[in-house]
């Protein structure tokens, strides 16, 4: 049995199995009010840490699963940054970049050899420019948002993926991206924090270095189906 | 899905005859088992993260319908729906359905062992639909016309070489005629085949890790990055889950994250994990335009009825069969079902009956290391020596071995007679072998010494032993 008559059935079921009928008024507030207040539970202590000591465990972190990172001073770095990166891995100056009015800060125009084109990830697409919402020192972790500024297939479909993420976006540990999220919600839409869930972007990416398999007598192989290459550019200064 | 488990010992006894087999085994467990150990002892908060992701599931079991309710709520919210099944054969009813109302021609599948579970491929291919597994492993089992032996590393049976040979018989047809050598060149090869399979898919099948009541999100977990070309480029995404892989919020997700990655292959935390709510939004550049979650039921409620309850917390990590000897031994193909090792050995025979799967509960040496290891601190030795109970209780098994146990009960429930006839036994058995030390055949005892000998007893009981005070 599918449908209606299924969810009666399972919920019948599952209730059987509990021993009781239905949660009685008190005990459904109950627990949604542990929805509606989502609270952290033990976090590791590894990540509570000074802001520069949290950079270098996110870029030890990162590059310990084959990530690799560089730090810029200012915005104005970037654009040579990346440039210099691709130069570096023989990769084509050609980019596919998502359309983050954040990334519209960094002054592009002074490569005039980047040629970039704005929108979803397309197949023959090669590298991928796309900011993040943060980075968790706890594993080296990048989180990103799909949206109209940040398409999802930017982070998978190119074989490399440049990501340009201001020193002052990396927290300690996950549950800080949660709280960003439920924060930004409220600040847009009035959700967020009271149990709607309507927070929540499409698709949150959690990313830690780039794609790998071991699928075959447990060699780590990188470049599965995702990119084969994760550059994380650190900027310092101002934020754009 | 059919069943071999019936036929376990042979299954177990071929297993061992398999020479690629033991070579692919022996090298699989100690990578697992080392760096489990490594990431577990870079954390210092890892026992007490276990302590809480077992008391999350705990208090989410024990409220299982709100939590299912509140989590319906939130993917509707989201644009959404949920497909409640209670029958493998309903959930695939389902996933038909909706491939047929978008005129699906293929699918491409993220890894899920609920697809495997409801045999979803051999469904959906008898209706014209074709499924491409697009994880390595699962991959790799799809072209050779095998099933899973793992639950996170479906190919761990086979070597590089057959890999190789699989690779180029099953490629060639598509121009790819040199036979590849290096682990590389073989994800590399799979890699091309696979990116235009993942751009023409018309739908995209996922498993699920989480799913989380309070916003209405799936979240799955992988390290190849297939999962997220399998949602983000067809125009459906369907997410097929269980009942219980509901948790509360995205923090009690995370908390049991913690413990999954480093229990399942020693990594800090895998590559990609992905949390996913509703279809595409207005003004995203990509994203499906759909999103279905077939939410099974599967003997789920009645278990968490039952005194296996616990095993609902399991969160299909396989740090329970990394560890286990019998596994080891025998590989994941002689289990005869979805889930092999330890945590098969409980689940298989509540999901597909006693009947079936009587051996899978006796394959085991009771060593305790599943349980030491299982993440959500799982009683796996205790509910096997349940299902055996039931096994001896319910008549399942041969009559020449129900009247041995019933002896041997009906002697341990006498211990002045038990200690009588052990002591005689002991000292007729020493004497015997004083000679040479040990016995190539013992009568009643081939099973032992078909194999190996048995030593000669020296000296007295252990009871007796303990009462003089040599207890050390």
């Amino acid at each position: 049995m599918s449908g209606p008559d299924a969810r009666a059935a399972i919920l019948g079921s599952v209730r059987r199995a509990l021993g009781r009928g239905p949660l009685d008024e008190a005990a459904r507030a109950a627990l949604d009010e542990r929805l509606a207040r989502p609270a952290p539970n033990l976090v590791p202590a590894r990540a509570a840490l000074p802001q520069e000591e949290r950079v270098a465990l996110f870029t030890a972190m990162a590059e310990g699963v084959f990530a690799t990172v560089d730090r810029v001073s200012g915005a104005a770095a970037v654009p040579g940054a990346v440039a210099d990166y691709l130069a570096q891995q023989n990769l084509p100056p050609a980019l596919a970049m998502a359309p983050d009015p954040a990334l519209d800060a960094y002054p592009w125009a002074d490569r005039p050899m980047l040629s970039i084109r704005r929108g979803a990830a397309e197949e023959a697409d090669r590298v991928a420019v796309t900011g993040a919402v943060m980075g968790f020192a706890e594993t080296g972790t990048l989180m990103m948002a799909s949206g109209p500024e940040h398409p999802s297939t930017l982070n998978f479909l190119p074989e490399t993926h440049v990501v340009v993420l201001p020193a002052e976006r990396i927290g300690g540990s996950y549950e800080e991206g949660w709280a960003h999220l439920r924060a930004k919600g409220a600040e847009e839409g009035g959700e967020g924090g009271d149990g709607t869930g309507g927070f929540m972007p499409r698709t949150v990416n959690l990313v830690t270095g780039p794609s790998r398999t071991a699928d075959i007598e447990q060699t780590i192989t990188l470049g599965a189906h995702g990119p084969r290459r994760l550059h994380i550019v650190i900027v310092d200064g101002e934020a754009p | 899905m059919e069943t071999t488990s019936r036929t376990f010992p042979a299954n177990a006894r071929a297993g061992l005859a398999d020479a690629a087999l033991q070579t692919s085994l022996a090298r699989f467990q100690g990578g697992f088992q080392v760096k489990r150990a490594e990431a577990a002892g870079r954390l210092p908060e890892f026992e007490a993260l276990r302590d809480e992701a077992r008391a999350i599931k705990d208090h989410t079991l024990a409220h299982l319908d709100h939590y299912l309710e509140r989590y319906e709520a939130q993917v509707t919210a989201a644009g959404g729906t949920v497909h409640w099944c209670e029958t493998p054969a309903d959930a695939r009813e389902t996933i038909l359905s909706l491939c047929k109302e978008t005129g699906a021609r293929t699918v491409t599948k993220s890894k899920s062992m609920i697809a495997e579970e409801m045999a979803l491929n051999p469904f959906l291919e008898e209706h014209g639909i074709e499924p491409i597994e697009t994880d390595l492993g699962e991959y790799v089992v799809q072209l050779a016309d095998e099933r899973p032996s793992h639950i996170i590393a479906p190919a761990v049976h086979k070597t590089r070489d057959q890999v190789a040979d699989l690779f180029h018989e099953k490629h060639s047809p598509l121009g790819l005629t040199r036979r590849l050598d290096r682990v590389e060149e073989l994800v590399e090869e799979a890699r091309h085949v696979l990116r235009p399979r993942y751009l023409a898919a018309d739908v995209g099948i996922t498993g699920a890790n989480f799913l989380i009541a309070e916003t209405g999100s799936s979240a799955v977990v992988t390290n190849e990055g297939n999962a997220d070309l399998t949602q983000i480029l067809p125009r459906v995404h369907i997410v097929i889950a269980t009942l219980e892989k509901v948790v509360p919020t995205l923090e009690d997700a995370t908390t049991i994250m913690r413990v999954l990655a480093r229990s399942a292959t020693g990594q800090e935390f895998s590559t990609y994990t992905t949390v996913s709510t509703g279809p595409r939004r207005p003004g995203d550049a990509d994203g499906p335009e759909a999103y279905h979650v077939v939410l099974l039921d599967n003997g789920r409620s009645r278990m968490l009825g039952s005194e296996f309850r616990d095993v609902l917390r399991c969160i299909k990590c396989g740090a329970c069969m990394n560890h286990c000897p019998v596994y080891g031994a025998v590989g994941g193909h002689a289990y005869g079902w979805v889930y092999p090792g330890p945590v098969g050995a409980v689940l298989t025979p509540n999901l597909i009956g006693l009947e079936e799967a009587r051996h899978l509960p006796n394959a085991s040496s009771f060593c305790g290391r599943c349980e030491e290891v299982c993440p959500m601190r799982i009683p796996l030795p205790a509910m096997m020596r349940t299902l055996r109970e039931q096994e001896f209780s319910r008549r399942l098994g041969p009559a020449g071995m129900r009247a041995g146990i019933g002896a041997w009960a009906w002697l341990v429930r006498r211990p002045a007679l038990y200690r009588l006839a052990t002591g005689i036994a002991i000292r007729l058995l020493g004497a015997m072998g004083r000679r040479r030390g040990r016995f190539a055949r013992l009568p009643l005892a081939g099973g032992w010494t078909d194999v190996r000998d048995m030593p000669a007893p020296e000296g007295a009981t252990f009871h007796a032993l303990w009462r003089k005070g040599r207890r050390a």
